[in-house]
């Protein structure tokens, strides 16, 4: 029995040593990320290295595509249309799962690395998002709104494709560069790493990456949230402290 | 110089911001309104989210009239019974009017019904005000002058009157409060005062004399602004105290020199000048509702 086990391991991890697969070193210039007063966007530097098996580069290098997503909101579209000569809001659409923001960065543009379907499952590229329509929609008119989605975050800088903006050196570092606008919202934003070969995918690699506000400007989210009624007092004593301040500073000068 | 927003969730070029405040302060020193009716709309295009906007020009709007009413207080000409009345409507005028805002908002109509509103109080009262300047300074012959009666005869059928020494009134203090319930679903809506609205109706409606009118406005203004700001932080939760911060250090500056430019001008020309500067605003309001806009797709969270 001991042995019989024995026996099968040692085929297994034959079996693995024989086609082992290259392993992702992955990390990120930034594990955190904060807004403070200043904050107008922050540079992420992703980066990393291919470990082969036995050290022995391939002969064709393969290539990597790198994802950072924020946190999925449940989001409603609204769609404009001209009615009596106003543009007014018509038609809307609900989408269950849709990322504050994405970017995809690859080495090739995507359609050159995998097929569709394989694209589809690890939802690399902006046409593969996986938004979860509400129940109901029609499928086209989900495909609509998905559209107009896309384009309008791609516009807002917070969803965008850079189909050669992963730098492969020796074929064994890797490097993407990828900005993030400051209008995003806080959370745990997830960077993922693919190592593509042939149309396959070999290996992922994930690092989280928390954005979060601090100081001043987590303090004063938080208390305009937990504590309205001083929020809205320090406002309104701020503002009659200005006016007041301005009136007796310029009664002198003029 | 970029400043991070917490509420507006953006960062925003600070001395921009302060500028707008600053000519916007002009603007409401020179003229004596709160000047949100400017504010509003360019944060809107700025691309600021429209509830932040709305709810932190309120704020400003409190400091822009602190000034004003201090010193038209000194002098006496204010009816603060009379305020009190108005204040007294405006407060459950801004409290409708956040029911009436998150119902709007809830509906995806509410671009829609602030563009709208804005378009045709800023048509009205501009091309009211233009009449005005262009008949005082004898650009256009006034119609004959009509004897105005003293007293609206709608106002004088309610009910309950009341004595009111300062400004000379013996009337039923339910039009005032209407008033000052319209003047408060307004500064919900719309992050106006409501001065524009007010100093008209206190004239031609109520009958109130004009050496008292402007004191009074400033005084209902900064209550109802400072309870506006109150009502927002405690429903909508969209007022953003650096935005209304940065706003305010340019609003109260600008009002000063603004106070200080009004007195070496001539009354009608400033009056034209406004008069103009609202048309145009209105103008491109309307146009905003006809022309396609740049986005037809708009996100909401859920």
């Amino acid at each position: 029995m001991k042995i019989g086990r024995a026996l099968v391991l040692a085929i297994v991890s034959l079996a693995l040593m024989a086609q082992a697969k290259p392993v992702l070193v992955p990390d990120v210039s930034a594990r955190r990320i904060e807004i403070r007063y200043s904050f107008s966007g922050a540079q992420l530097l992703l980066f990393g290295a291919i470990l082969y098996p036995r050290g022995r580069l391939p002969e064709r290098a393969p290539d990597i595509a790198v994802v950072l997503r924020g946190p999925v909101q449940p989001i409603l579209i609204r769609e404009k249309q001209k009615i009596a000569g106003i543009w007014m809001n018509a038609d809307s659409a609900r989408f269950r799962s849709a990322p504050a923001f994405y970017a995809v960065a690859s080495s090739r543009p995507i359609s050159q690395l995998v097929d569709e379907r394989t694209a589809a499952i690890y939802e690399i590229g902006l046409q593969n998002l996986q938004l979860s329509p509400g129940s109901g929609a029609l499928p086209e008119k989900a495909r609509h709104f998905e559209a107009g989605l896309i384009d309008l975050r791609k516009r807002n800088g917070v969803y965008y494709e850079s189909p050669r903006g992963v730098e492969i050196s020796e074929g064994v570092l890797y490097r993407a560069r990828i900005s993030i606008p400051s209008q995003v919202p806080v959370g745990t934003y997830t960077a993922e790493t693919f190592l593509i070969q042939d149309g396959r995918v070999l290996a992922v690699a994930t690092r989280d990456i928390y954005i979060g506000k601090s100081g001043f400007e987590r303090w004063v989210s938080l208390v305009a949230r937990r504590h309205e009624f001083l929020y809205g007092l320090a406002a309104v004593v701020m503002s009659l402290f200005l006016g007041w301040a301005a009136a007796m500073v310029f009664r002198r000068r003029f | 110089m970029d400043i991070y927003l917490p509420i507006a969730g953006q960062s925003v070029n600070a001395l921009l911001i302060i500028a707008l405040g600053g000519v916007v302060g002009i603007l409401s020193g020179m003229f004596g309104v709160g000047g949100g009716f400017l504010t509003t709309p360019l944060l809107i295009f700025y691309g600021i989210p429209p509830t932040v906007a709305v709810a932190s020009a309120t704020t400003q709007i409190t400091g822009a009239s602190v000034t004003g009413a201090m010193a038209h207080m000194r002098r006496g000409g204010a009816d603060l019974q009379m305020g009190a009345v108005v204040v007294a409507g405006g407060i459950i005028g801004s409290l409708v009017g956040a029911a009436i805002f998150r119902a709007l908002q809830a509906s995806g109509q509410i671009d829609v019904v602030i563009g709208f509103m804005y378009v045709v109080l800023l048509g009205y009262i501009g091309v009211l005000m233009l009449k005005d300047a262009l008949i005082a300074l004898g650009y256009v012959k006034a119609a004959a002058p009509r004897q105005r009666p003293r007293h609206n005869r709608w106002v004088a059928t309610l009910p309950l009157r009341w004595r009111f020494y300062k400004s000379g009134l013996y009337i039923s203090p339910l039009a005032p409060l209407a008033l000052g319930f319209g003047a408060g679903i307004l500064t919900m809506l719309l992050g106006v005062g409501g001065g524009f609205v007010l100093v008209p109706a206190m004239i031609y409606i109520l009958g109130m004399p004009a050496r008292v009118v402007i004191g009074t406005s400033l005084a209902i203004i900064l209550v109802i602004s400072a309870g506006t700001t109150m009502v927002h932080a405690l429903t909508t939760r969209s007022v953003d105290i650096v935005l209304a911060a940065l706003l305010l250090v340019g609003g109260v500056v600008g009002a000063q020199y603004g106070a200080a430019l009004a007195t070496r001008m001539k009354p009608d020309f400033l009056r034209l000048a406004l008069a103009v500067v609202i048309l145009l605003v209105g103008m491109r309001m309307a146009l905003g509702l006809a022309w396609r806009p740049d986005e037809i797709f708009t996100v909401e969270y859920l």
